[in-house]
């Protein structure tokens, strides 16, 4: 018996893949903008747009791979 | 795996993307096919314009019960989106499209909560791919309106400020993140974000209807309860993806709109 076999496609396990980089990505991007109103609460409107456009940006990717999931999958 | 255990139910069938290509209803084989995700649409449409025209029938001044819960979404949009983003002025300019974008997004995500209907309008590229055509045309529009087609092209391909040699890298990454791939993300942002949220719900409620219902095994009947219970968990976690992606989408799409409208410095 093979444990470590991976059958198939590599789109297969393409959306684990691509889930850590933006995963690490949201992190600091949220973890910084709790520092900045933490810092400056005041600007704390301001801060939560700022910080909701970089999560939408860095998840694009993510999402990105969850797309060429279906895509390029198939049925493997 | 679990289609093993069974024992005189029917197999397991796990959600796939067949999930979203639902049987044809009406006019089969023409362009107008309809089925159970375009009644989705065609119903909330119907739902987001009936909802405002029974809400501003007669405005008042001072509003009350439909009306206020109707200028409180509108004023979010305003306030929140479009004078954040745009300023005063512009912002009032781009409201209608921005207010109209919002509406119709939140409409077609909360249709994949909705009993009955559990099926989100956004869940298939369509849909999000012609609000992001529009999108793509408004912004492009209002740049070369403010700016000129030359000098808003030289703004956005060759961006001032940097030596020259650096353009041979510049210009084909600034081409592709600004005219390819900001209308490509708007769309699949929408779309991956619906599409996941349904397949969790159908995943989590089908594999308690499956443990509960159709397998005999009463070591499984705990797991689905469990599974059953973070359905609901998912459902209010899909409430908040849903707001939060209508928020996104007319936000990026006023971000666009004003990176247009002013040439960088």
């Amino acid at each position: 018996m093979n444990l470590a076999e991976v059958a198939g496609n590599v789109a297969t396990i393409g959306y684990g893949l691509a889930a850590i980089g933006p995963g690490i990505g949201v992190g600091i991007v949220s973890g910084k903008a709790c520092e900045a109103m933490a810092r400056q609460p005041e600007l704390s409107g301001q801060l939560r747009t700022t910080m909701i456009l970089g999560i939408a940006f860095s998840e694009a990717l993510g999402i990105l791979g969850l797309i060429a999931g279906f895509m390029f999958g198939g049925t493997a | 795996m679990l289609a093993s255990s069974s024992e005189g139910g029917s197999a397991y069938h796990p959600p796939s993307v067949a999930e979203f290509f639902p049987d044809v209803i009406l006019f089969a084989g023409t362009p107008f096919a309809i089925d159970r995700v375009m009644l989705v649409r065609l119903l909330m449409t119907v739902v987001v314009a009936v909802f405002f025209l029974v809400a501003m029938r007669s405005p008042k001044l001072v509003p009350r019960g439909v009306q206020n819960a109707a200028e409180y979404f509108l004023d979010f949009v305003r306030k929140h989106i479009a004078e954040d983003i745009l300023g005063r002025e512009q912002g009032k300019r781009f409201l209608p499209l921005l207010t109209t974008l919002f509406f119709l997004i939140f409409a077609c995500n909360v249709s994949g909560i909705i009993p009955l209907l559990n099926m989100p309008g956004t869940a298939r590229v369509g849909l999000p791919m012609v609000l992001a055509v529009v999108t793509y045309i408004v912004f492009n529009y209002a740049g070369i309106k403010a700016q000129g087609f030359g000098p808003y092209l030289k703004n956005n391909l060759f961006p001032p400020g940097v030596p020259k040699p650096v353009y041979i890298l510049l210009t084909p990454v600034e081409l592709l993140s600004t005219f390819v791939i900001r209308p490509v993300t708007l769309t699949f942002r929408l779309l991956g974000n619906m599409m996941s949220g349904h397949l969790v719900l159908v995943l989590f409620f089908g594999a308690s209807w499956y443990m509960l219902f159709q397998i005999s095994d009463l070591w499984l009947k705990p797991v689905g309860v469990l599974s059953l219970a973070m359905g609901f968990v998912f459902t209010l976690f899909e409430m908040l993806v849903q707001f939060l992606q209508a928020y996104i989408f007319t936000l990026l799409a006023a971000v666009y709109i004003d990176g247009a409208l002013h040439a960088e410095h």
